[in-house]
């Protein structure tokens, strides 16, 4: 099918299973996606600039499917979300001149995709490690692995105790999160929050897999909560960006639509299938899927091929 | 009596499924048709308006997949997911 905003031939059967496979992702991890569709589309021949602005269109759909879903579960702690779109908002803008320079420049594909394989693989080093440690941590004092219920929503991690040393900063205003059960310093929510906007500016997406992380470790945010907040503070999040990017001719929406479909479906099934995991779970599983985005990175560099 | 509930399961995801792909092939018949010179005309001429009714569409369509796919849900398994 020819997309004529991005002057591109895609399969549109290729979109909507793309689209899905990140629906039920999204909905199951509180991710975007992006470390996925953004090198997917780019292996169908999109510049990575369209790649990038395009993915951020789609994630907004998909992330209202599933934060909807979510709030159904009670996993979104709105209060949060509300305070991390302001520091997304910024970070997302300067992320976004980042593209426009490089695009200047000549060399967005090489950067974007050099930055994007280091990220990706150190989360998921990081994760492996954490998850690991705590899921030994629960072996070895013999507690049982939380199953599903409304229990699997208290969490544990091995970082926990670094985590109460950034809550312990107490640098004014303190907000307090009822929902989640964290008090915390504004700055260190408004410094997350902008991390997060800067990837998602940079790379695509609703930077769900670093901020996801981040809310669970810097935080403290339980797994659960950090799922379906990441996801509607990305509806938020990525709406902006995708303004940003569309007004600089980013954004093929197009595409975007054809791939929503495809995830409607999907993340409804990936959030419901959340009630059924205890918070490490989710976590170790998240881990394949920044090294599946580098993994296709890395095939697209070497090889300059097309999937 | 597991596995039956399974299979039931599985037989109501299909038939989702076989009743969601022919409603979005028609919807895309009805986007490409209707939207695609318009929206190539915004992107070209008028890319602020082309940036809003981006967002309006992506929302809009996202809203109206959930409501169908909740429905469809409700509908197949005689129960709220």
């Amino acid at each position: 099918m020819f997309f004529p905003i991005s002057n591109s031939h895609i399969s549109p059967i290729y979109l909507v299973v793309i689209g899905f496979l990140i629906g039920v992702m999204g909905g199951f991890f509180g991710v975007g996606g992006s470390f996925i569709a953004g090198p997917a589309l780019r292996a169908v021949g999109l510049d990575w600039n369209f790649a990038v602005g395009t993915d951020l269109a789609h994630i907004v759909g998909k992330s209202v499917v599933a934060a909807k879903r979510h709030r159904a579960l009670g996993n979104v702690d709105l209060r949060l979300g509300f305070i991390m779109a302001i520091g997304t908002m910024g970070g997302a803008e300067i992320g976004a001149q980042l593209i426009q320079m490089l695009k200047r420049a000549g060399s967005v594909n090489l950067v974007v995709s050099v930055v994007s394989i280091v990220i990706y693989v150190s989360i998921s080093s990081f994760m492996i490690w954490e998850t690991w440690s705590t899921l030994h941590f629960q072996k070895r004092r013999g507690a049982r692995p939380k199953m599903a219920g409304p229990t699997a929503k208290q969490d544990e991690s091995s970082f926990s105790h670094r985590t109460r040393a950034i809550q312990r900063f107490h640098i004014w205003p303190m907000i307090s999160l009822p929902a989640s059960g964290v008090r915390i310093s504004l700055w260190v929510i408004v410094l997350v929050s902008f991390i997060g906007g800067m990837f998602s500016g940079f790379l695509g997406g609703g930077a769900g897999y670093i901020r996801m992380p981040m809310l669970v470790y810097v935080l403290g945010i339980p797994t659960h909560l950090a799922v379906g907040t990441d996801l509607f503070e990305i509806i938020i999040s990525a709406s902006y960006g995708t303004f940003s990017h569309a007004i600089k001719g980013n954004v093929d929406i197009l595409i975007a639509l054809v791939m929503n479909t495809g995830a409607a479906i999907g993340a409804q099934i990936g959030a419901i299938s959340t009630q059924y995991f205890a918070g490490p779970k989710i976590r170790i599983a998240f881990v394949p899927l920044p090294l599946i985005g580098a993994a296709i990175v890395i095939y697209t560099m070497w090889t300059g091929q097309r999937i | 009596m597991m596995k039956a509930d399974t299979s039931a399961t599985l037989r109501a995801f299909l038939i989702e499924l076989a009743v969601y792909s022919v409603l979005v092939t028609g919807y895309f018949f009805l986007v490409f048709h209707f939207l695609t010179g318009w929206l190539q005309e915004l992107h070209l001429h008028h890319v602020k308006l082309y940036a809003l009714v981006a967002i309006a569409l992506i929302i809009g369509q996202a809203v109206v997949l959930e409501s169908v796919t909740t429905g469809l849900f409700r509908l197949l398994r005689g129960r709220s997911e």
